[in-house]
């Protein structure tokens, strides 16, 4: 299984649009391209919605992506982590480390239903 | 701060030097042993001392064959430890064991098979049994796979709580058991994580150390029985059957099936620890899974069957473990391998402390004679990283060594005080002429731990092994025909009663019985002094239906029933207070055994005996009553407590109190709920201040103090 990666950039910072699985296999390639972006300077979200699997060298390398951040003094938000996956970092203590842009996704969905309703 | 990941360090030795079936490789070192990733590759070390030669056997992960197999060089050996390190080898996708080639004389105690491939005794991570209770395939030729992970878990600021062994309140819990219950709601039950959902009730519940049963890695499916009664496969589901001593279970992770069961473990332990909960894993030295020469070959019987194991002069396997084997634990090499044990899971998972399954078998040298002074011992009391971990003997074994009281301690060791839960419970039930010794063990039992202090009694009246506190008080005999075993199994001398019927019944007498004596047992285990343990569900009437060996129950009889806490409220509420009490009174939880020597703050000794009349304890062989009074130094405070288990009430003439004291009621097992118990500090000033009926079979407990103080 492969992993693709995607790099957006806006005003607000750098998206990283992961598809596949992160393993052992994929998660060098991820921090080289993650890592570049850290020393950007600008907020990162990494987009794990089409991310089927993590594995623990994948988790592991996530964390490296946090506390290189952390030492840059980046924000580094994950976003659309399917259940499965929560799980698994949640049960291993990784989910602490992050911010998985709930908060962001719920705001997002309520600026969205105003929208609709002052359309209507 | 850390280094950025960019700035690797290059070193020399990340480069191969020699080619070994197609794999790049050099020599290894030969310490630590285990398989540890380093730059490039994986560095491979074991140690056998009579193989002749060594082949490091690598498989995909999960496939039947290996992809390859790498004989040591001979010059990658030092002395009898063979170290290797390959290059390119993707560690979370391997899994690796080692074929050892050697003789195959069993007379010498030697077992080599080149055929078998063993799993490494220093691995930390072990596949296959990922998910607990799923059939193995029986027919793949490798078992139990040595896996390779890295220990670098964030452990963010957690620390060693470091609680003083007499403040602990030890709660005795089975991983899986403890959440598999449908009722208990947690997003995984039976796991690591479920266990983690569950913190908020152990806080609430008052415990600060949780002691787990095995969770080593071993096979639970490896009882051959059958249930007679239902025809279900039974299990080896306590876990007294170490496979791998380096590696946590990975059928107690959800994240087991990923490999992942080491960081959810720790993850558990950083919680419970940010909780104020310690962590006492029950372990397994004496002995192992391969079981004597009929058993299979694991590990440490092809590779050096004559260190690892007890001989006898023919090669047979001594026995005092009744599991088939014993590990030959004074051996030098194989204390250090209980030594590198210990401090993996203390450096690497943050382990509060342990209790050791049959502890007495470390005290045995290897023909089996009891040493004076055994080496283990005094190396695991002394040992920089163990220092101050609480080490916690089940001082006896199978072979008849009973050692509570005189088991050698260094100074370091408590024990599971057998002869407290033996006391304690013929005194509930009613034996008669046994007050005296109920004073010794409710004191901390000097006459056992006179130099080692109150702390070196672990004191318990229900463990995992035998009845729980509900069937003490429900069953005379034992009922574990489901076992398979006709009855055989499980211990005779049980020291119970069941009030009146022989198990389950709807007379409302007996019940209210049952229940004031589980109130009695709590009251009188959470007042003595030494440290003392739950069984995990004794809070709330947890029953096993009268089985007092559940080793092998995966079901119903073993979980913990989580509707038993709404149920059974008032025992739990109970329990919460009797823990909230210990905590708030320093004087029963004295390091010092109590001396009689009077107080100089109050004028009265730090302990005291009553009877019907204050000062005038019955010790004679038909007395059922006896009281204690403990007045503690700075404490200000003393705690009264009457224990009668006799059928009949008695006026009791209470001790008086000087300056402006007053006897107030904690506790008084006989009153109907919310007035059995109080809140500790909101206790009840008595209104007759000299006397106080103690009702039949009841324990009544007592705060003196001036009337408006909150103590």
């Amino acid at each position: 299984m492969t992993l693709n990666v995607k790099e957006r950039r806006n005003k607000a910072g750098t998206v990283l649009v992961a598809t596949g699985e992160i393993n052992s296999e994929t998660s060098g390639s991820l921090l080289q391209t993650l890592l570049p972006l850290v020393r950007e300077g600008r907020p990162l979200r990494i987009d794990l919605t089409a991310v089927t699997y993590v594995s623990s060298a994948g988790l592991r390398t996530l964390l490296v992506v946090y506390r290189e951040a952390q030492h840059a003094g980046v924000a580094v938000t994950l976003y659309g982590v399917s259940e499965e996956v929560r799980f698994v970092m949640s049960a291993t203590g990784f989910l602490d480390f992050f911010s998985t842009g709930e908060a962001e996704a719920a705001a997002a969905k309520a600026a969205a239903k105003t929208a609709a309703k002052a359309a209507r | 701060m850390s280094e950025p990941a960019s700035e690797q360090v290059l070193r020399v030795d990340a480069y191969p030097t020699h080619e070994v079936g197609g794999y790049r490789v050099r020599a290894g070192k030969p310490f630590p042993f285990g398989a540890n990733v380093v730059p490039g590759g994986v560095s491979f070390s074991v140690f056998s001392d009579q193989a002749t030669s060594m082949t490091l056997v690598i498989y995909q992960r999960g496939e039947p064959e290996p992809m390859a197999e790498l004989e040591f060089p001979q010059e990658f050996r030092t002395g009898s430890v063979f170290a290797m390190t390959v290059f390119g080898l993707d560690h979370e996708n391997i899994e690796y064991g080692y074929r050892a080639d050697g003789p195959y004389d069993p007379v010498t105690g030697h077992r080599f098979d080149a055929r078998q491939v063993l799993s490494d005794p220093y691995a930390r991570l072990i596949a296959g049994r990922d998910v607990w209770g799923v059939e193995p395939d029986r027919s793949r030729g490798y078992q139990y796979r040595s896996r390779v992970c890295l220990q670098d878990f964030d452990w963010g600021d957690d620390t060693p709580l470091g609680i003083p062994a007499e403040d602990l309140v030890v709660y005795e819990t089975h991983v899986r058991g403890f959440t598999r219950h449908p009722s208990s709601q947690v997003t995984a039950p039976g796991t690591f994580a479920g266990l983690r959902e569950k913190i908020p009730y152990l806080k609430e519940l008052g415990i600060n150390c949780i002691e787990l049963l095995p969770v080593f890695e071993f096979d639970e499916s490896d009882n051959p029985r059958t249930n007679p009664e239902t025809g279900e496969q039974l299990f080896d589901y306590w876990g007294y059957n170490t496979v791998s001593f380096f590696a946590p279970k990975a059928g107690y992770a959800a994240t087991g099936r990923y490999g992942m069961q080491g960081d959810e473990f720790r993850t558990l332990i950083k919680d419970l620890h940010a909780a104020g909960i310690e962590v006492i894993l029950d372990v397994v030295f004496n002995h192992t899974a391969e079981g004597n020469e009929q058993g299979p070959t694991i590990s440490f019987k092809g590779l050096d069957n004559a260190t690892y194991y007890m001989l006898t002069p023919e090669g047979y396997y001594f026995n005092f473990s009744g599991t088939g084997n014993t590990v030959n634990c004074n051996h030098p090499v194989v204390r250090n391998f209980v030594l590198d044990c210990l401090r993996h899971w203390v450096a690497d998972y943050h382990i509060d402390g342990f209790r050791f399954d049959l502890a007495a078998i470390l005290g045995r040298s290897p023909d089996g004679t009891p040493l004076p002074n055994p080496p283990l011992l005094e190396l695991l009391a002394y040992d920089p990283v163990l220092r101050h971990t609480k080490l916690i003997a089940e001082a006896w074994d199978a072979g008849g060594l009973y050692e509570v009281g005189n088991f050698p301690a260094y100074g370091r060791w408590a024990e599971w005080n057998g002869k407290y839960r033996d006391t304690v419970r013929s005194f509930l039930k009613g034996d008669p002429g046994i007050t005296g010794e109920l004073a010794t063990r409710i004191a901390g039992s000097p006459d056992l731990y006179s130099s080692r202090g109150t702390s070196a009694s672990v004191n318990f009246l229900t463990a995992h092994d035998g009845f729980s506190l509900a069937d003490l008080v429900s069953y005379n005999d034992k009922h574990n025909e489901a076992n398979g075993e006709g009855n055989n199994d499980g211990g005779n001398d049980n020291a119970s009663w069941n009030c009146g019927a022989e198990g389950p019944t709807d007379d409302p007498e007996v019940n209210a019985l049952r229940l004031r004596q589980m109130k009695n047992a709590l009251a009188i285990l959470f007042t003595s002094q030494g440290i003392p343990m739950l069984l995990s569900g004794d809070e709330v009437a947890r029953t096993q239906q009268g089985n007092n060996n559940t080793y092998c129950q995966d079901n119903e009889l073993s979980w913990f029933d989580w509707t038993q806490v709404d149920e059974n409220s008032e025992l739990l509420r109970f329990t919460r207070e009797m823990i909230a009490f210990r905590k708030r009174h320093r004087e029963l939880r004295s390091t010092s055994h109590p001396t009689g020597q009077l107080r100089d703050t109050l004028g009265l000794p730090d302990i005291s005996w009553h009877g019907e009349r204050a000062w005038q304890p019955d010790w004679s062989a038909e007395s059922r009553l006896l009281a204690v009074a403990r007045c503690g130094t700075g404490d200000d405070d003393v705690v009264y407590a009457a224990m009668n288990s006799h059928w009949e009430a008695h006026d009791l003439e209470l001790p008086a109190l000087p300056g402006g004291r007053s006897w107030h009621l904690f506790a008084d097992t006989g009153a109907e709920a919310p007035y059995d118990i109080r809140t500790p500090g909101a206790e009840l000033e008595l209104e007759n201040a000299g006397k106080y009926l103690i009702g039949p079979r009841s324990v009544v407990i007592l705060v003196g103090r001036t009337p408006d103080a909150e103590l």
